[in-house]
């Protein structure tokens, strides 16, 4: 069962991975990388992280694409040329990300860490709901998480400085 | 189901962002296969974080949320501001900071 789940949901996200590198129209493209997150969420299900699952469904493929759809309808899907300014970039490319995938699953097949090999001890209902991952937050990770909302407050600032319209600076040339 | 196959699957999903960032030319597509690779940075932290029995990666893979959510705010308002000036949207016809 667990085995069947897991393959459905690998399946997803990777036909959602290669739509997002294969298709032409960048419109396409989101909506294919709102299916590799859905399916990501269906693997955090699987490995106890609900409330990561959760996140991911509600921030990324809620808001976060939300926004991609609308630049994507905004700035309209350019035709991107054929023109290559490295002679067999698309041949390379792929050959490039080959090695870096053999490469990493020899780190992670080779390694010595034995407890990779297995499903990891048995968890009580508990492990990953949004009560013990508040705990971490708000006790061990206190730093990290303020870090966090000021990371996003500057943000949310700096895309307003980029992409706000300027009166005077359109005038003054 | 044993956690090297999620970790297995993590490297393959980082293997098709690189190869995406590397073949398409649109910004918008490129902002995406960085997407594509920070989620698969979440997978292995989330898959050894059940290997560990711990909820420590699971935090990571929160705030590397939040992190990947700046980033696409800032890259997608360059992107629209790249728009009303009339820049082409193709990284190799923006070559201005080369030497």
């Amino acid at each position: 069962m667990v085995e069947v789940a897991f393959f459905v949901g690998a399946i997803g996200a990777l036909g959602g991975a290669i739509s997002v590198i294969a298709l032409r129209n960048p419109f396409y493209s989101v909506l294919a990388l709102v299916v590799h997150l859905v399916s990501l969420a269906g693997l955090f299900l699987l490995l106890y992280a609900q409330f990561v699952a959760a996140a991911q469904v509600v921030v990324y493929a809620g808001a976060v694409m939300v926004l991609y759809v609308f630049v994507a309808a905004y700035v309209g899907g350019a035709e991107e040329p054929l023109w290559e300014p490295i002679p067999g970039q698309r041949l390379l490319a792929p050959l490039l990300a080959a090695a870096l995938f053999v490469e990493l699953s020899i780190a992670v097949l080779g390694t010595a860490l034995t407890a990779l090999g297995d499903e990891g001890p048995t968890l009580g209902a508990s492990f990953g709901d949004p009560a013990s991952i508040g705990e971490l937050f708000l006790e061990r990770f206190l730093i990290a998480f303020e870090a966090a909302s000021l990371l996003l407050l500057i943000a949310a600032v700096g895309a307003v400085v980029l992409a706000g319209r300027r009166r005077e600076a359109s005038d003054g040339g | 189901m044993a956690v090297e196959w999620y970790l297995v699957l993590s490297a393959l999903l980082f293997a098709t962002g690189v190869a995406g960032v590397l073949i398409r030319r649109s910004p918008l597509v490129i902002l995406l296969c960085l997407e594509l690779m920070l989620n698969a940075g979440n997978l292995a932290l989330v898959a050894f974080s059940r290997s560990n029995g711990n909820e420590e990666g699971q935090v990571f893979a929160l705030i590397v949320m939040v992190v990947a959510a700046c980033e696409v705010v800032v890259g997608l308002g360059l992107i629209v501001a790249m728009y009303r000036r009339r820049l082409p949207l193709n990284v190799d016809d923006l070559r201005g900071l080369r030497g």
